[in-house]
């Protein structure tokens, strides 16, 4: 199954940081996102531009609005984003639990939704079974 | 059994006793790849029926397990298959369908319901669900019968076992034993979840409410299955033992006229002896692997409590240093306020209230009954007459079972006059 990390922090943290801190904040994420790739289980990972770079879409009385901003105004902010394959939740908390992310936020686990339904629920398997 | 007779009646006992022995193993065996668990449910309930309405004429089968298993293996593929509308079989599908099949020619096919207990008391699953959602899909209790043991209506029950189900299936809540590392960890929240469970059936100590009285003993069931299939666990044999205890006490707490009789003064000859001797020797297996936690600490304190059945007299001093070393695992003020009353029984009331008094005014305490109680009967022995009553009055105001009310309610006349 595919889960998408989605993380979550105060990105006016990163700005108060000292360069060395900086360099040791992305030092800890480039040391993860190796750990992911060398496991066979990283599908891609980004970090995302501040949330004030953000534009926002939806559409009032059948008409599209663009804002300037996100989409929600909160204490902490999308930041970047991990999808991974692995064969259950627990695999997926397991690496989740890794994440430097935790550390100074939120991050957030989902299932992806497969757009063929009978692989969604049934992909995994064969991993499960090889652990039997 | 012959297979040419089969009375309506019979076709239901058979089938009922299948499903006492076999249910949870159905589905933990259906569901283990899908962690479809609703689904699993649903063709076994569909299998049930097939199965009233197929034996009385056909005969009860020799092995009933395998022709449910084979019934509901059908269905349970159907239903997937119809799921997947105008999409074409996937392998994958076909695979799991070989699968199951394989499996139901065997004579044995593998116990799973471990995995579906780990899955049901997964750290990912709201916790107040866990125990209803272990009685539903390991013992098939209706979501009705679990809601009024939990003092929930029904259909408050039901969305909420939905919704548990619908997660463990869409976050990929693998039914599977967690691995080495994280097997004690985990277990504890299974072991967690079994034990809320009995202590909602604990409740009704008259054993009135039925759904209640077999509440308790679907808990016990359940862990008596996890230490047959995980066994070697201690936490597992001191809950068990814990509950034997507790449980073996039932019909003490009532006398005759149905009044409550506190511990201290119930009847040794109204103990189950044979649950007691059954969970002191669960305590003892345990004690000999030589990893202590809270529930082998709770059982022993148990165990000191019925001591009175050979000496006649509980083991205060043990039953306090049980308690210490419990305060250890658990800052909890409840673990307080029991061992407060046992240092009572040895150094005194005032001894005991002084304990607990750094708890007075705990907003975690205000509507914990027990706290009430024991603080009022305390403060009766100490003679702080006005103090007393009101503690009785909260005790009383907070308590739903009516005989303890009563007993209470006498208490604090005894305090006043």
């Amino acid at each position: 199954m595919q889960y998408l990390f989605t993380l979550y922090a105060d990105e006016s943290g990163w700005t108060k940081m000292t360069p060395e801190q900086q360099q040791q904040g992305a030092g800890a994420y480039a040391a993860y996102t190796e750990a992911l790739k060398a496991a066979g289980v990283l599908k891609s990972s980004n970090r995302l531009q501040p949330s004030s770079s953000a534009t926002t879409l939806r559409t009032t009385n059948g008409k599209t609005q663009i804002l300037d901003g996100p989409f929600a105004d909160s204490k902490e902010q999308l930041g970047g984003y991990y999808l991974i394959d692995v064969p259950d939740l627990d695999a997926a908390l397991t690496w989740a639990g890794r994440c430097p992310g935790v550390g100074h936020g939120v991050v957030e686990v989902r299932a992806i939704w497969s757009m063929d339904p009978a692989t969604q629920k049934y992909e995994g398997e064969a991993s499960l079974a090889a652990k039997r | 059994m012959n297979a040419n007779h089969c009375s309506g009646a019979q076709a239901s006992i058979t089938a009922d006793a299948v499903a006492r022995r076999s249910y949870g193993k159905l589905v933990a065996f259906l569901a283990a790849r899908t962690r479809d668990v609703d689904a699993a449910e649903d063709a076994l309930a569909e299998a049930f029926a097939a199965a009233l309405a197929d034996w009385p004429h056909k005969g009860c089968p020799a092995n009933p397990e395998a022709w449910l298993l084979t019934v509901a293996r059908r269905k349970f593929l159907d239903a997937l298959r119809n799921n997947r509308r105008t999409e074409p079989a996937s392998d994958e599908l076909e695979r799991m369908a070989e699968g199951l099949a394989a499996a139901t020619d065997e004579k044995e096919f593998p116990d799973q319901r471990l995995g579906l207990m780990f899955a049901c008391a997964h750290p990912a699953i709201d916790v107040g669900v866990r125990a209803p959602l272990m009685l539903q899909a390991v013992l098939g209790l209706d979501a009705a019968k679990i809601a009024s043991a939990f003092l929930v209506s029904p259909a408050t029950m039901g969305q909420r076992l939905v919704r548990a189900k619908q997660k463990i299936r869409q976050a990929g809540i693998p039914l599977r034993i967690p691995e080495p590392e994280e097997l004690r960890d985990r277990l504890e929240t299974v072991l967690d979840a079994i034990y809320a469970a009995f202590a909602e059936g604990w409740i009704d100590a008259s054993g009135t409410d039925v759904a209640r009285r077999e509440l308790a003993e679907e808990a016990i069931y359940l862990c008596r299955l996890v230490t047959e299939l995980l066994p070697g666990e201690p936490e597992a044999m001191g809950l068990l033992a814990l509950m034997l205890y507790a449980e073996s006490r039932r019909r003490a707490r009532r006398d005759s006229r149905g009044e409550y009789v506190p511990m201290a003064e119930q009847r040794v000859e109204d103990w189950n002896t044979s649950m007691i001797e059954e969970a002191e020797s669960f305590l003892l297996r345990a004690s000999i692997l030589n990893v202590f936690g809270r529930y082998q600490l709770e059982g022993a304190i148990q165990s000191a409590h019925v001591a009175r059945r050979r000496s006649g007299r509980a083991n205060w001093n043990e039953v306090v240093q049980l308690y210490d070393a419990l305060l250890s695992y658990a800052h909890s003020p409840v673990v307080a306020i029991n061992r407060a009353l046992a240092i009572a029984e040895i150094e005194g009331a005032q001894a005991g209230l002084d304990t607990i008094e750094g708890f007075v005014g705990d907003p975690r305490l205000v509507e914990y009954q027990p706290w009430w109680a024991a603080r009022a009967e305390l403060l009766a022995r100490t003679g702080r007459r006005e103090e007393a009553r009101h503690a009785y009055d909260i005790a009383i105001g907070l308590e739903r079972d009516e005989p303890v009310r009563r007993f209470l309610d006498r208490r604090r006349s005894a305090v006043i006059s």
